[in-house]
């Protein structure tokens, strides 16, 4: 359907107007894109629609002389799902073009109904599949962005804090499945070679639930760090996880278990010789010290 | 044939695998080892896997039959080293080896071993210059 293609390429600047103020009266966001820019994106897909090469047809979207349309469409759909456009204001940018693109062919065509209608309906149906591949594209973007802050989050979530000489702790935060375990479990092991730790601490505190498998994944870090030949402890157990962990089943009999990181670390320090002390009052207050035995 | 050394020092035994091990390497260790317990009265038996990069559940049932066997002969064995990844193969192959000590390295192996043996050490009189070899 070329006829309705040569129509877009004559009115090519009055389209754009008109395409233009329907934009600006039904869904114009004044706060995530300025005029000049809506305006320079609008002419960009107006003059990429109207470029394509001759004999591409509407009705066959997957022609390659679509491809700089459709790349155009999905960099400027990935570009406003990062100024915060819904999809559906997305895909309404695309859709709104209906409308002019109608009245065009109207003015041209408007003597014969038949040929009108299979106009508009070639027209309309090419429309919503661009607005349709624009949402993919969104989407897409979308979940590039989810996933790679899935990934940063794996590698900030485990970080492996030497307390002390011989004492390694590891605050886990969120919750724990078999992937991140994974991460937990060979960070751990990896700093107690590197650092030469007897001792491990793994504080629970900011781990929201425990269920049988995170219980498994822990007690398979510590057998790790036992045949190691390091010793574990399991601290900021909170009153609900000790019950849960109660009504589960879990044995952790063979685990050392505190309530607070302050008394694991204190354990720590009195199975590797050495007491916290606090030292004698001389005037002002003076913090307490680990001193060595 | 390929033989894992096996040192004496005093009254403990060092063995220190530097090479893949592969089946029959392990049996043969664990022949000689027993034997060797046996013969020189051992307290205390210490391997180094530090090395040892692979393990399959074969050598790690070894291990732990090494193990057994020694305490059987009155020794007590420390498996000092064990790499991160090889000690998360064998949590996975559901190998937590429950009936043997570990360190960290060589230097903390001896010195459980030492601390451990020493009351035996004086109750025995045992003054480290035997040469019944």
């Amino acid at each position: 359907m070329a006829n309705a293609l040569d129509v877009v390429r004559k009115n090519q600047e009055g389209l754009l107007n008109e395409w233009l103020n329907g934009i600006k009266t039904n869904l114009r966001r004044r706060d995530l894109i300025d005029e000049r820019e809506l305006k320079s994106q609008s002419a960009e897909v107006l003059s990429a629609l109207a470029s394509a090469p001759a004999g591409t047809s509407l009705e066959d979207f997957k022609s390659s002389g679509w491809q700089p349309l459709k790349e155009l469409l999905a960099s400027l759909s990935a570009s406003r799902a990062v100024q915060g456009f819904t999809p559906s204001e997305t895909a309404l940018f695309v859709l709104s073009l209906k409308s002019p693109l109608f009245k065009l062919i109207r003015e041209q065509k408007g003597n014969s109904a038949d040929q009108l209608y299979a106009e508009i309906v070639a027209v309309d149906d090419f429309v919503d599949k661009l607005a349709l591949h624009t949402t993919d594209s969104y989407i897409h973007g979308r979940d590039q962005v989810i996933s790679r802050q899935q990934e940063e989050m794996l590698e900030l979530s485990t970080p492996v804090v030497t307390l002390w000489d011989g004492i390694v702790a590891l605050p886990l935060i969120g919750t724990l499945d078999s992937a991140r375990t994974q991460v937990v479990m060979e960070s751990l092991l990896q700093a107690i070679v590197q650092t030469n730790s007897r001792f491990a601490i793994i504080d629970i505190t900011g781990v929201p639930t425990v269920d049988t498998l995170v219980a498994q994944h822990l007690l398979k870090t510590i057998t790790a760090a036992r045949l190691m030949g390091a010793e574990c402890i399991i601290s900021g157990i909170r009153p609900q996880i000790a019950q849960t962990i109660v009504h589960l089943g879990i044995n952790l009999q063979d685990v050392i278990t505190k309530a607070k990181l302050a008394d694991a670390f204190k354990l720590a320090l009195e199975r590797s010789g050495r007491t916290v002390t606090r030292v004698a009052k001389t005037g002002g207050p003076t913090p307490s010290t680990a001193r060595e035995q | 044939m390929e033989r894992i050394p096996i040192l004496r020092m005093g009254n403990f035994l060092l063995v220190t695998i530097q090479v893949d091990m592969h089946d029959k390497l392990a049996l043969t260790l664990q022949d000689d080892l027993t034997a060797k317990i046996a013969d020189v009265g051992a307290k205390g038996v210490l391997i180094d896997i530090s090395s040892l990069e692979i393990v399959d559940s074969f050598i790690g049932r070894t291990l732990a039959n090494i193990a057994s066997m020694a305490k059987v002969l009155d020794a007590e064995t420390v498996v000092v080293g064990m790499q991160p990844a090889v000690a998360i193969t064998l949590v996975e192959l559901g190998m937590s080896l429950p009936g043997i000590r570990t360190a960290l390295n060589v230097e903390s192996g001896m010195n459980y071993l030492q601390d451990t043996v020493v009351a035996y050490e004086s109750s025995e009189g045992y003054d480290g210059d035997s040469d019944q070899n």
